[in-house]
C-alpha cells in the first residue's frame, strides 16, 4: 500500500479528522460524564440504600408494627461552623418498635441580633439502615428562619420500617444545623 | 516528468532549509523534535522548582520543632510540590519523550496534528506560570494538598484557588490534545507494515495511556468546575448545607486520579521495555502478554478508585470490591515484571547508563508495588492510611519508578538527539548518587508511618525523629545530584564522541536507522516495515 | 557428624529466624495494639509483608543472578527464546492463588471491623480546627480536648516534653472490657480520627455521621495517643488524641466526677474574682485556645487571623467583645466558644485580652457578665 503521506506541519486527511473528531467527542462526553456523576452517585446510593442518606417525605400509612423486638434509637446534634444556635434534642433516645410512628422533638434558638436561616442536615448511622427509614414529617425537610431571639420547638415524625434486618438493635440518627444564608430560598 | 523534477526540487530546498531563527523558532515551530525538546526543558525546570519545595519541606521535617518556615507556608509548599511533580513535571516530559519517538519509532513524518501540538505545548508555561506566581499573593498558593478535598478547598480555601481552578484546566485541555493527538498519529500514520503488534512497547503504552488520558482528564476539569460553581455561583456540589456531599468530590476526583497514576507510569513500563531488550541483546520476552498486561492494567484502573477512600465510610460491600478489584491489580502487573526479567534472564547484559536506570526501575518499582499491595489490603489500610507509608509507597513508584524511567528514556536517546554520546562517568556518577539519595530518603518513610506519623504534618512526636533526620539528608543528596545530570546534558549537547546510526549494539527499531543526530524532518518518505 | 559448611549454614538460618519476631517488635513497625481487632490487622500486615518478602526474593533472585552470570563481559551469549505461554499462565496463575488466599483473611478481618452492634458506650467525636469535641451520649458528659504541648517548645525556646505533641489538655476516657461505638463527625472541614494501638481511623466529614468501635480487654488500661489523619488546614498537626482506657468502675467515678466538675464550674461562676485571678487565669486560657491563629503576642496571623494587640474590640466594645467569645464571628474561623470554655474561662480571657500587649484598658470582665449576657 503506498499512501501520500502529508509532509511536516500540514494536515491532511478524512481519515485524521474523524479519529479526532471522535476522540473530541468522547473528552466531550466524559466531562459530562463527571457532572452525571452527581445525580448518579446519589441515585445509587438510594438504590443500594448506602450512604446514610435517609429519602424524603412519605405519607403516613398504617403498617405493621413487630412487637417482637424494640430498636433504641438516639438522637445527635451538631452545629456546623459559624452556626451560633442553640441546637438540641429533647429527647436523647427512644426504644420503639419496627413499624411504630413515633415523634419526636427538637428544639432551635437564634441568638444573634440579626435573622437566620438554618437547614439541618440528616445522617443515619448505620449507612445501611437510612433506606428503612420513613419521616413524614422532619424539620429537614425544609430550611428554618428564625428571627433574632427566637426559638421553637421542631418535631420529628418517623418509623422503622418492619423489614429492617434483624442484627440492627442500635440506630443512630444525626442532624447536622448549617447556616443556610447562602442558599436561602 | 517535469512536475517530478519540480517536486523534487521543491523537496531538496525544503530539506536544506533548517528550522528557522531565532526564538521564533520556539514559538511557532510545529515540528515535533522541537516540541518534544521544549516540553523537556519544561518539565526539567518543573522537577528543580518541584524540587526546590521538597527541600523545604524536608529541611522543616529534619528535626522536632518549627525552626524554618510556619505552618501556613509549609502546607503551600507540600500542595505545590505536588501539583508540581505531578503535572508540571512527571506527566510533560512523558509527553516530550512522545513527541520525539513516536513518530520515528512508527516511521511517521510527524504527529498527525502538528499545529495543535504546539498549543498543547504553550499552554504549559502560561498554566504554571499562574499557579506559580499565586505563592507571591497575599493569601498565599493552594494550601489544601495536591489532591484538594472539598470543602478544605471550597469553602475554608485561600483566594489563589480560583487560579488553581484555572490552572488546572489550561494543564488539562493540553493534556487532552496531546493524547488525541498521539491516538490520530498512532491510527493513521504507521509506516506500512507496521501493525499494531508491531509496534514497539513504548508506542504501545503510550497508545493506551493517551485513551487514558482523553477519559479522565475531563473528569478532573469537570471536578475544578463543580468547585468553582460552589465557590463563586452559589451551588452546593460539596457542601453538606445546600444539599451537598463532601464524599462526592472525593469519588470523582478520585475516578480521575487512580487512572492518572497508572498515566504516570505506563510510558515509564514502556520505556523499560525498550531499554532492557537493548541492553540485554535480547528480544522483549512475551511481547503479547506485555501488551495484554498494560491493557488489563488499564481497564482495571478504572474500577478501584475508592481504594483511596477506605476510611472515609464507605458501605461494607463496596470496600470489599475494591479491595479485591485493587489485589487483581497486582497480577498483569507482576506479570510484566516477571516478563523484564525473564528478558535478562540468559541474556547478554552490559551496563551502560540507561540500563543501570532501567535495572534500578525494575527492583524499586517493584517494592513500591509491593508497598502498594499492602495498602490494598482494607483492614490494614485503617492503619496505613494518611500515613508516611502512603507517601514512601507512592514516591518509590513515582521517582525510582516514573522518574528514573524517564532519565534512563533520555540517556538512551540522547545520542540520537544530540548526535553526541553523553560521558559514560558522569551518567554511571549522576546513577550511583540519584540511587543512593533516593533509597535513604524514602526507604525510612516505610518505617515512620508504620510507627504512626501522619502526613501532611509541618511537625512530629519526638520518636520520629531519627528516621526524617535520614531522610532529609537523602533528600539534598538526590537532589543535588540531579544538577550533574544537568550538567550532562549541557556537556552532550555542546559537543562529544561522536555517535553512530544504530548508536547502541543491541538497539532495534526505526528510530535507530535514521543519523544521529536525526534530522530535522525524517522520514518523508515512509519506511517498509517487514 | 554434619560439615562446617552445614554448620555455618544452620547458625545463619536459626538466626534469621528470629528477624521475623524482632521485626514484629521493633518500633519502626505497626503497633500490634492492645484489642483483639488491632492484632488481627498486624497479623494482617506481617502476612502480606512476608509474602512480599518471599517473592521479592525470588524474584530479585532470579534477576541478580543474570546480572551476574549473564553479562557480555564474561562471555555470555544471548539466547534467542522470547515467549513462552505456559510460563505466563503459571506466573498469572500463583499470584491469584495467593492474592484469594490473602483475600479470605482479609475480609473476615473487615466484616469485624463494621459490627457496631450490642456497644456498651457512645461516644460522640466532633472534629474541628483544630481540635477534638466529645460527648458521652446518654451521660451528660461533654468536653474539648486541645494540644498541651506550649509554643515554647514548638519553636524551640525551651526543651520538648517526653509527649511531644501527643498531649492534651483532657484525655478521652473509656473503661476496658465493654465494646466502645465512636460516632465521628465534623464541625467543619474533613478531619479523621485515629489511635493505632486501638486501630480505629475514621474520617470525621462535616454534616455525616460515622460509626466505628473499639473493645479494649480488661488488663489493657493505659494511654493510648492517636493523632488526626487527614489534612485539615494549618494545625493539622497540632490535634492530638490521648485516649485514657481505666477500668469499668474508675469509668463510672469518673463521669460522676465530669458531672460534678459542671456543677462546681457553674457554682464558681457566680463566685468572686480579682483582677489578678482572671489575668493569671486567662493567659493560660489564651495560651491554649487562642494563641494558635492570633499569635502569642495578639500580632494575628497576617489577613487571615485578626490581630488582638491594638484591636477596637478588645479595648472598646466590651459587649461585642462578649458577644463574639459566645456566639462567634459566623463567615469567619471565629468560632463560638461557649460550649468549650467555662463561663470562668470566657471572663478571664476577655480581661486577659483587654489588658495584654498594650491594651491595658483597666476593665475586667465576671464571670456574672458572661451569664447575663448568655441569656
Amino acid at each position: 500500500m503506498t499512501l501520500k503521506l502529508p509532509e511536516s506541519g500540514t494536515q491532511s486527511g478524512p481519515k485524521l479528522s474523524n479519529t479526532a473528531l471522535k476522540l473530541v467527542l468522547a473528552a466531550i462526553a466524559m466531562f459530562g460524564f463527571g457532572f452525571a456523576l452527581v445525580p448518579l452517585y446519589d441515585v445509587f446510593c438510594e438504590f443500594a440504600g448506602i450512604n446514610g442518606k435517609t429519602a424524603g417525605k412519605v405519607e403516613k400509612v398504617e403498617q405493621w408494627v413487630d412487637t417482637s423486638r424494640t430498636i433504641k434509637v438516639q438522637f445527635i446534634t451538631t452545629n456546623n461552623d459559624g452556626m451560633p444556635w442553640e441546637f438540641e434534642t429533647l429527647q436523647e433516645e427512644v426504644e420503639i418498635h419496627p413499624g411504630a410512628w413515633t415523634q419526636v422533638a427538637f428544639w432551635a434558638f437564634n441568638p444573634m441580633q440579626n435573622d437566620m436561616v438554618g437547614q439541618a442536615v440528616p445522617s443515619v448511622s448505620p449507612s445501611e439502615v437510612a433506606q428503612y427509614v420513613q419521616k413524614t414529617e422532619c424539620f429537614c425537610f425544609d430550611q428554618q428562619k428564625l428571627k433574632a431571639g427566637e426559638g421553637r420547638d421542631m418535631p420529628l415524625i418517623f418509623s422503622l420500617d418492619p423489614d429492617l434486618p434483624d442484627h440492627v438493635r442500635t440506630v443512630t440518627m444525626s442532624y447536622t444545623l448549617f447556616d443556610a444564608g447562602d442558599f436561602a430560598e | 516528468m517535469t512536475t517530478a523534477t519540480a517536486n523534487h526540487d521543491d523537496h531538496a530546498d525544503h530539506g536544506h532549509h533548517g528550522p528557522a531563527k531565532g526564538i521564533m523558532r520556539w514559538v511557532l515551530t510545529t515540528n515535533h523534535k522541537d516540541i518534544g525538546t521544549m516540553y523537556l526543558w519544561f518539565s526539567f525546570t518543573m522537577l528543580f522548582i518541584g524540587g526546590a519545595m521538597a527541600l523545604i519541606v524536608r529541611t522543616e521535617l529534619f528535626q522536632p520543632g518549627m525552626q524554618l518556615i510556619e505552618p501556613e507556608f509549609y502546607n503551600q509548599m507540600t500542595t505545590m510540590h505536588g501539583l508540581i511533580m505531578v503535572f508540571g513535571a512527571i506527566m510533560p516530559a512523558f509527553v516530550g519523550l512522545a513527541n520525539w519517538m513516536v513518530p520515528l519509532m512508527i516511521g511517521a513524518p510527524d504527529m498527525a496534528l502538528p499545529r495543535m501540538n504546539n498549543w498543547s505545548f504553550w499552554i504549559l508555561p502560561f498554566a504554571f506560570g499562574m499557579l506559580l506566581f499565586t505563592l507571591f499573593t497575599d493569601a498565599g498558593a493552594p494550601n489544601f494538598g495536591w489532591t484538594f478535598y472539598a470543602p478544605l478547598s471550597t469553602t475554608y480555601a485561600p483566594s489563589s484557588v480560583t487560579y488553581f481552578i484555572f490552572g488546572v484546566h489550561m494543564m488539562g485541555i493540553s493534556s487532552i490534545m496531546g493524547a488525541i493527538n498521539i491516538i490520530v498519529t498512532i491510527l493513521n500514520l504507521r509506516a506500512p507494515g507496521m501493525t499494531l503488534m508491531k509496534m514497539p512497547l513504548f508506542v504501545w503504552t503510550w497508545f493506551i495511556t493517551a485513551y487514558l488520558l482523553v477519559l479522565v482528564m475531563p473528569v478532573l476539569a469537570g471536578v475544578v468546575t463543580m468547585m468553582l460553581m460552589d465557590i463563586h455561583f452559589g451551588t452546593s456540589f460539596f457542601d453538606a448545607a445546600g444539599g451537598g456531599d463532601p464524599v462526592l468530590f472525593q469519588h470523582v476526583f478520585w475516578f480521575f486520579g487512580h487512572p492518572e497514576v497508572y498515566i504516570m507510569i505506563l510510558p515509564a513500563f514502556g520505556i523499560v521495555s525498550q531499554i532492557i531488550p537493548t541492553f540485554a541483546r535480547k528480544p522483549l520476552f512475551g511481547y503479547a502478554s506485555m501488551v495484554y498486561a498494560t491493557s488489563s492494567i488499564a481497564f482495571l484502573s478504572f474500577i478501584v478508585w475508592a481504594h483511596h477512600m477506605f476510611t472515609v465510610g464507605l458501605p461494607l460491600q463496596a470496600e470489599l470490591f475494591f479491595m479485591y478489584a485493587t489485589m487483581l491489580i497486582a497480577i498483569p502487573t507482576g506479570v510484566k515484571v516477571f516478563n523484564w526479567v525473564s528478558t535478562m534472564f540468559r541474556g547478554s547484559m552490559t551496563f551502560e547508563t540507561p540500563m543501570l536506570f532501567a535495572l534500578a526501575f525494575v527492583v524499586l518499582f517493584t517494592i513500591g508495588g509491593f508497598s502498594g499491595l499492602m495498602l490494598a489490603i482494607a483492614p490494614a489500610d485503617f492503619q496505613y492510611h494518611d500515613t508516611y507509608f502512603v507517601v514512601a509507597h507512592f514516591h518509590y513508584v513515582l521517582v525510582p519508578g516514573a522518574l528514573f524511567g524517564i532519565i534512563a528514556g533520555v540517556y538512551y536517546w540522547l545520542p540520537k538527539w544530540t548526535g553526541n554520546y553523553y560521558s559514560e562517568k558522569l551518567g554511571k556518577f549522576h546513577f550511583w548518587m540519584s540511587f543512593i539519595g533516593v533509597n535513604v530518603t524514602f526507604f525510612p518513610m516505610h518505617f515512620v508511618g508504620l510507627a504512626g506519623m501522619p502526613r501532611r504534618i509541618p511537625d512530629y512526636a519526638l520518636q520520629f525523629a531519627d528516621f526524617n533526620a535520614i531522610a532529609s539528608v537523602g533528600a539534598f543528596i538526590f537532589g543535588f545530584s540531579q544538577l550533574i545530570f544537568l550538567f550532562l546534558l549541557i556537556k552532550t549537547i555542546l559537543g562529544g564522541e561522536k555517535a553512530t546510526d544504530k548508536v547502541w549494539e543491541g538497539a532495534e527499531g526505526l528510530e535507530w536507522t535514521i543519523p544521529s543526530p536525526a534530522p530535522y524532518h525524517t522520514f518523508a518518505e515512509p519506511p517498509h516495515v517487514k | 557428624m554434619f560439615s562446617r559448611t552445614w554448620q555455618r549454614l544452620s547458625s545463619v538460618v536459626l538466626g534469621l529466624l528470629t528477624v521475623p519476631t524482632a521485626l514484629a517488635e521493633w518500633d519502626g513497625n505497626m503497633t500490634r495494639g492492645v484489642t483483639e481487632v488491632s492484632q488481627s490487622i498486624f497479623e494482617l500486615h506481617m502476612l502480606i509483608f512476608w509474602i512480599c518478602v518471599w517473592i521479592g526474593v525470588a524474584v530479585f533472585g532470579v534477576m541478580f543472578y543474570s546480572i551476574f552470570k549473564y553479562r557480555k563481559s564474561k562471555g555470555a551469549v544471548a539466547s534467542k527464546f522470547h515467549e513462552s505461554l505456559g510460563l505466563e499462565l503459571l506466573w498469572t496463575a500463583i499470584p491469584t492463588i495467593i492474592l484469594i488466599a490473602m483475600a479470605v483473611p482479609a475480609t473476615s478481618t473487615l466484616i469485624k471491623m463494621y459490627d457496631t452492634t450490642n456497644a456498651d458506650v457512645d461516644i460522640k467525636i466532633t472534629g474541628h480546627q483544630w481540635k477534638w469535641q466529645y460527648d458521652y451520649l446518654g451521660e451528660d458528659v461533654g468536653f474539648f480536648s486541645n494540644l498541651s504541648t506550649t509554643k515554647d517548645e514548638i519553636y524551640n525556646r525551651i526543651e520538648k516534653g517526653e509527649n511531644y505533641l501527643e498531649e492534651v489538655d483532657k484525655h478521652v476516657v473509656v473503661p476496658t472490657g465493654q465494646k466502645i461505638r465512636f460516632l465521628i463527625t465534623s464541625n467543619d472541614v474533613i478531619h479523621a480520627w485515629w489511635v493505632p494501638d486501638i486501630a480505629v481511623k475514621k474520617d470525621a466529614i462535616p454534616g455525616y455521621i460515622n460509626e466505628t468501635w473499639a473493645l479494649i480487654p480488661e488488663g489493657e488500661e493505659g494511654l493510648y495517643r492517636g493523632k488526626c489523619a487527614e489534612l485539615c488546614g494549618v494545625q493539622h498537626g497540632f490535634m492530638p488524641i490521648v485516649l485514657e482506657a481505666v477500668t469499668a468502675d474508675e469509668y463510672q467515678a469518673w463521669l460522676g466526677d465530669q458531672r460534678a466538675g459542671k456543677v462546681a464550674e457553674a457554682a464558681a461562676a457566680l463566685g468572686d474574682f480579682s483582677y489578678d485571678d482572671l489575668m493569671t487565669e486567662g493567659a493560660e486560657v489564651y495560651a491554649r485556645n487562642c494563641a494558635a491563629c492570633h499569635g502569642s503576642e495578639g500580632q494575628g496571623m497576617g489577613s487571615v487571623f485578626p490581630a488582638l494587640a491594638g484591636s477596637p474590640i478588645a479595648i472598646n466594645d466590651m459587649a461585642g467583645h462578649i458577644d463574639i467569645l459566645i456566639n462567634g464571628r459566623p463567615g469567619t474561623a471565629m468560632q463560638s466558644f461557649s460550649a468549650q470554655l467555662t463561663d470562668v474561662e470566657i471572663a478571664a480571657v476577655i480581661t486577659y485580652e483587654r489588658n495584654a500587649w498594650g491594651n491595658d484598658t483597666g476593665e475586667m470582665a465576671t464571670p456574672q457578665m458572661i451569664i447575663d449576657a448568655k441569656k
